[in-house]
């Protein structure tokens, strides 16, 4: 709300909320990735250059042609960097302190960015092994993985 | 190509601005930038603007700023929702068809009165990335680590040039953040995003920059010292996080290789490193040893307005060398999570 | 899951965005907020092209140039445009058919753009003259005029 009878040289400020409820259309590769998650399977797909890219891309980073060679890939990994979160945001997929983490899969060549729910930094590092924790309810969506957890 | 000069520059303080608007900072930067150029407003054959929608949170936003051009009679325009370092490379290439002579580039935005972390979470992959809500301080903080695991650079090495930015930014009245500061200080502070510290992090801040370019005989004639352009050039790596390689930084090595960059000696650089790990990865892959001064501005920690931050690298550098501070140098500008797009512009006194 | 037939692939995805700003008005229009919860227009005059505008914007956008000091204008003016609504739309404040009109105010230059009632659409024509009906507590915003009447006085 404005503030009303502001005293000359107050600022005036209201609030202004910028919403999109956006559907978006997700295409063959993303779409076929995501109804992998909905049944709790992960997919990749190979690059020109031999490299399993998950999430997939629709093209080739390098060569721009299109890609359709799927390769299953486990839904567990490994660690590639992490930043530990004290703080969560109230858009965080986790409210209690977690850690994002780039995460290579089993079977991909590249990294995955997701959150990793641990109880503490010490928890999580570089190498360390996680698995997906899969949501109870899917949809076919990038939070069907509720998050990852340090496995031993 | 044809010759282009930076020949003149203008900037406001980086500050978190209450009361004006966008406008109202931005008209008086250009006023300066074009009265100390010595070209009249007529003269100018093309204006272009870098700036962001989201960070008024307005569709179209970027129009305002013409309110602070004057655009009567009406003018070539151009806008890239970018920053205006890249609006700068089209004023650039736009004088390169030779039907011109002067252009006008000018950068504006307010981070302020977002919460910019959050906003630049739209840069993101829309499917994988973006509804998982990862911050921009987050998403540096993953190249952090991993630069550090990599095992050429150490916390030590991010607090040096927090430390450095600061005590340079005390002699740059339009620095947001300066002081008197050592790494020991520095690393004794927590951890907002493990590895960054608030120091290695930049400040939202509000500001506006502009440039003039002049062309050929033009820039000889209105400019005592005209700073060339001799080579700019900018390279983007893949949308993917965990597809690049966030420890080097190939597309701005590349495009400085273009840009001609190591051709002869670099006095000075001003590199858009928002965070002080970055300017360790640009200066690797710029192959900076030290004889150059790296951000003697105080670079983007100490002000990092959105938008206008890579603009001021240029318009920074060139002025040093205008001033006769330096003779060559570079500006850099980047775009994108970790360092994903990257501009070199070499410059050199006439 | 019975074997009849395959759940389908996944086509679409929810993409819902909400971020929250603290906006302001600037120096100039935040001025002219202020007059508005004393009833009170004001507009700002460019030096070198004489053009008045309403609201102020603390510069000329035909000449650049910053400009300073406002005075003030009468409530009343002129219809310099107008579009009437008859089509309903998700989020429409006012019922239909209603008239959306651009409005000079006496003395100024540019328009500003608010509703005219209290009169019949198919009667509303370019350069009648209208009047600010104020709401009973006024606020710094443009709602403050709850819209324009029309005037008894002879077209501009």
């Amino acid at each position: 709300m404005p503030s009303s009878g502001a005293a000359p040289g107050d600022v005036l400020t209201a609030e202004h909320v910028l919403e999109y409820t956006y559907t978006r259309s997700v295409g063959p590769v993303i779409g076929r990735f995501f109804t992998g998650l909905r049944e709790q399977r992960i997919e990749g797909i190979r690059a020109r250059d031999g490299r399993v890219i998950c999430p997939p891309t629709e093209y080739d980073p390098a060569t721009g042609e299109q890609l359709d060679d799927w390769v299953p890939v486990a839904d567990a990994g490994e660690i590639t960097s992490w930043t530990w979160v004290a703080e969560p945001r109230p858009e965080h997929p986790l409210a209690e302190p977690f850690a994002w983490a780039l995460i290579r899969l089993d079977g991909s060549d590249t990294a995955m960015l997701h959150a990793v729910g641990a109880r503490a930094p010490d928890a999580v590092r570089t190498g360390a092994r996680v698995r997906a924790r899969w949501r109870a309810e899917r949809r076919g969506h990038i939070t069907d993985i509720e998050c990852f957890e340090v496995v031993e | 190509m044809r010759e282009v000069a930076v020949v003149s520059f203008a900037q406001s303080p980086t500050t978190v601005e209450d009361a004006r608007s966008e406008v109202e900072i931005l008209q008086p930067v250009l006023h300066q930038a074009v009265e100390r150029s010595g070209i009249a407003r007529e003269q100018i054959g093309f204006t272009v603007s870098g700036s962001c929608d989201y960070l008024a949170g307005q569709p179209f936003a970027f129009v305002m700023g013409l309110e602070a051009v004057g655009a009567w009679p009406p003018i070539r325009e151009s806008h890239v929702e970018m920053d205006g370092a890249w609006a700068l490379y089209e004023a650039w290439a736009r004088l390169q068809h030779g039907d011109i002579d002067a252009a006008l580039v000018y950068a504006f935005g307010k981070s302020s009165t977002g919460d910019l972390p959050k906003v630049m979470t739209l840069q993101l992959d829309p499917y994988y990335l973006a509804p998982l809500w990862p911050d921009a301080i987050s998403v540096a903080a993953l190249q952090a680590r991993a630069l550090l695991d990599a095992g050429a650079h150490t916390e030590r090495d991010m607090a040096e040039v927090a430390a450095r930015s600061r005590r340079d930014a005390a002699s740059n009245p339009n620095a947001q953040v300066s002081g008197d500061t050592s790494a020991d200080a520095l690393l004794q502070e927590p951890y907002v995003s493990t590895p960054l510290r608030a120091h290695d992090c930049p400040s939202a801040g509000d500001g506006s920059a502009a440039v003039v370019l002049a062309a050929g005989a033009l820039a000889r004639e209105v400019a005592e010292r005209p700073v060339w352009i001799r080579g700019i050039d900018h390279r983007i790596e893949p949308h993917a996080l965990g597809a690049r390689d966030l420890t080097t930084s190939a597309s701005t090595r590349i495009a400085a290789a273009a840009a001609g960059a190591s051709s002869d000696k670099i006095d000075l650089a001003e590199l858009y490193a928002p965070f002080s790990h970055q300017e360790l990865i640009l200066r690797d892959a710029l192959g900076l040893n030290g004889q150059t001064a790296i951000n003697p501005s105080g670079g983007a920690l100490t002000a990092n307005p959105m938008m206008v931050a890579g603009l001021i690298r240029i318009g920074e550098a060139a002025s040093r060398i205008a001033r006769g501070e330096a003779d060559r140098g570079l500006a850099h500008a980047t775009s994108g999570p970790c360092l994903q797009q990257n501009l070199v512009c070499v410059l050199e006194g006439e | 899951m019975s074997e009849a037939a395959a759940p389908e692939s996944v086509t679409m995805m929810d993409a819902p965005i909400r971020l929250t700003y603290s906006y302001t008005p600037g120096v100039a229009q935040s001025e002219f907020l202020r007059a508005l919860t004393e009833r009170r227009i004001l507009g700002q005059r460019c030096s070198t092209c004489e053009q008045v505008y309403v609201p102020p914007r603390g510069m000329c956008a035909r000449d650049g140039i910053a400009l300073e000091g406002t005075f003030e204008l009468p409530d009343t003016g002129v219809v310099s445009g107008f579009c009437i609504v008859n089509i309903p739309f998700a989020g429409q404040a006012v019922e239909c058919p209603y008239v959306s009109a651009s409005i000079t105010f006496d003395g100024a230059d540019i328009p500003i753009f608010h509703l005219v009632q209290e009169i019949d659409p198919a009667a509303v024509h370019v350069g009648m003259r209208v009047q600010a009906v104020w709401s009973e507590e006024p606020q710094p915003s443009m709602q403050t005029i709850r819209y324009f009447r029309p005037l008894e006085a002879a077209d501009a």
